[in-house]
């Protein structure tokens, strides 16, 4: 085999064992797939009332049933990066790293197969929740592109906090911490276009709202599945899960090389 | 020391180590023929578990030469890596798959192929006892069972070479004896092993050779009958009544060495019956009452309290009163 072979292969074999650990760890997954659905009913259903009056429409809770899925669907990936940062930190934290490093295996292959573990797991959970928004009674204007380019700019933005996540899992000392700074991103996503229009916050948060990587997701995914404006909002997603990817993962390659090397025992 | 040809086994020459302004090793230098097993025997903190670190490409030394099975440890880690297997101290085992699973991980990333790999890891399951364990998750194994997993899993791709850092640590005595059994068995395949180990009895019971680091330096090497008999241990201390007999004896026995306070003399003799039986029926001629003796023979101990620094202190192995020699 060649070298890319190997590569492929060590990281199809990492990928495999990162999906029975999804699927050992049943609590963990279930939480990360299950919340962003209980998230759903209870904005649309507790808050979706009065949530939906402000967009002006007659029927306020579907309006924002309409409006509030991009958001979940980006709760989905927030969560889920969550648990691929834990995963990171279990890895780094157990004996088994030392084990990978001296065997004569693509040394990226570990991270790979968080990756692409985790990008699976978010592109089911993106599936669970649409149907879910579906049985909700989500309106759709989306044609089959419409969907593919959606599902496409989620995944490429999942792409670059997977990678994040990957980061924030090494640079963690502990697996606490690996489960608590992903948190940000969750915090992020409030602060944005995912819940409520940003022309209704006040004018440092508006500000601050319009000009973060989780705004111009939102507003490209609502633009393609119900229609709304996208302006230059894709051309902002792409770029930002660009530039974050790239930053993210050469961070996560520079702590997965020094990782140990200034360690005593 | 390093006369091994380069080729076979584990060369190392003046690997250096700092970590920060602590100096972890201090130009250690070792060499393992291949087919025979080094004990790297040494205190907590003697650099032992980052000699193996350096040796199994984990982490880079500061300087030095490594060669394993004639790769060198620098410029061909991925090499080294190929036919190295490593079991460290603490279990490198995936606590979310079963035992199966973590041996068919092992194989399928040593490029075993499907069918070779299910093969080799069913005959470890079979050779490490764990077949009834297979299909179990490993939160339900045993610190025993973790640890054959441990080596079962270094061995799948059959390396040539095995580092084993201290690998009964924490193990039950029959656990141990299992362990050594199986590392017996490695060695009369010609697997070359270095062990570390705090345990003097591990390093006599399994090593061709021994080398002793403290404080980051080699202070002894040899085999283990080499390294006893540098150390001159071996004696016998005769407990006296009073300090007449003490100074009669003294008298007899010029070689030895007198304690006024403890009215004790140490008399260098190696521990056969007819050496023994000659001291005996000497005193016993000079009319010398001896209250009782303690035979003491050389181990490992002495070897290791000796070349590390801190002081031989008398172990006697057995306390003899000898009541019908030395009392009429």
């Amino acid at each position: 085999m060649t070298t890319l072979a190997y590569t492929l292969s060590d990281s199809r074999v990492m990928l495999r064992r990162n999906l029975k650990h999804q699927l050992r760890y049943p609590s963990m997954t279930v939480m990360l797939v299950g919340m962003p659905i209980v998230l759903l009913l209870l904005f649309v259903y507790v808050f979706g009332g009065q949530l939906g009056a402000g967009l002006g429409a007659h029927e306020g809770r579907s309006a924002y049933l309409d409006y509030v899925v991009p958001g979940l669907l980006l709760i989905t990936l927030a969560s889920a990066v969550q648990g691929t940062s834990i995963m990171v930190a279990m890895d780094m934290t157990g004996g088994i790293i030392d084990r990978f490093r001296t065997m004569a295996i693509a040394r990226a292959s570990v991270l790979t197969g968080h990756v692409l573990g985790s990008l699976m797991q978010i592109l089911v959970g993106i599936g669970i929740l649409i149907g879910v928004a579906f049985g909700l009674g989500f309106h759709s204007t989306a044609g089959p592109l419409h969907w593919f380019a959606a599902i496409g700019i989620l995944a490429l933005f999942a792409f670059a906090l997977i990678w994040l996540a990957v980061a924030l899992g090494l640079a963690a000392k502990s697996v606490e911490t690996a489960s608590n700074t992903p948190m940000i991103l969750l915090l992020l996503l409030f602060l944005s276009s995912g819940f409520v229009r940003t022309q209704t916050m006040p004018g440092g948060l508006r500000q601050f709202a319009e000009y973060q990587p989780f705004t111009p997701v939102a507003d490209t995914v609502r633009g393609l599945l119900t229609g709304a404006a996208i302006g230059d909002h894709a051309t902002a997603a792409i770029a930002w899960s660009i530039g974050i990817a790239i930053v993210a993962y050469l961070w996560a390659i520079r702590l997965y090389n020094r990782r140990r090397a200034a360690e005593p025992k | 020391m390093t006369s091994v040809s380069a080729a076979t086994g584990i060369v190392a020459q003046d690997v250096c180590k700092s970590f920060g302004d602590h100096l972890v090793l201090d130009k250690v230098s070792l060499a393992v023929e291949e087919g025979t097993i080094l004990a790297l025997l040494g205190p907590n903190g003697a650099g032992k578990t980052t000699m193996v670190r350096i040796l199994s490409t984990l982490i880079p030394a500061d300087s030095g030469f490594m060669r394993i099975a004639g790769h060198d440890v620098v410029t061909d880690p991925d090499g080294v890596r190929a036919l190295i297997g490593v079991t460290g101290q603490f279990s490198a085992v995936d606590n979310l798959l079963t035992g199966a699973e973590n041996l068919r991980l092992m194989a399928d990333l040593r490029h075993l192929g499907r069918d070779a790999g299910r093969r080799r890891a069913a005959e470890l399951l079979e050779q490490f006892d764990l077949t009834d364990a297979a299909d179990k998750l490993l939160s339900t194994y045993s610190g025993g069972m973790r640890r054959r997993l441990d080596l079962a899993m270094t061995l799948v791709g059959e390396p040539r070479v095995i580092f084993l850092d201290e690998p009964t640590t924490g193990l039950d005595p029959r656990s141990r004896l299992t362990m050594w059994e199986i590392v017996r068995e490695l060695v009369s395949t010609g697997v070359t092993i270095l062990l570390t180990t705090q345990n003097l009895d591990e390093a006599d019971q399994l090593a061709d050779r021994i080398a002793v680091l403290d404080r980051g330096r080699i202070v002894a090497e040899g085999t283990p009958a080499e390294l006893k008999s540098r150390i001159p241990g071996g004696h016998v201390r005769l407990h006296f009544a009073g300090p007449d007999m003490l100074r009669s004896a003294a008298g007899l026995l010029p070689a030895a060495a007198p304690d006024q306070d403890q009215l004790v003399l140490q008399v260098p003799a190696d521990s056969t019956v007819d050496s023994l039986r000659e001291l005996l029926d000497e005193l016993h001629r000079a009319r010398v009452e001896v209250e009782r003796l303690s035979i003491h023979t050389t181990d490992l101990d002495d070897v290791f309290l000796a070349v590390t620094g801190s002081h031989v202190t008398g172990r006697p192995d057995k306390d003899l009163t000898p009541q019908g020699a030395a009392k009429r």
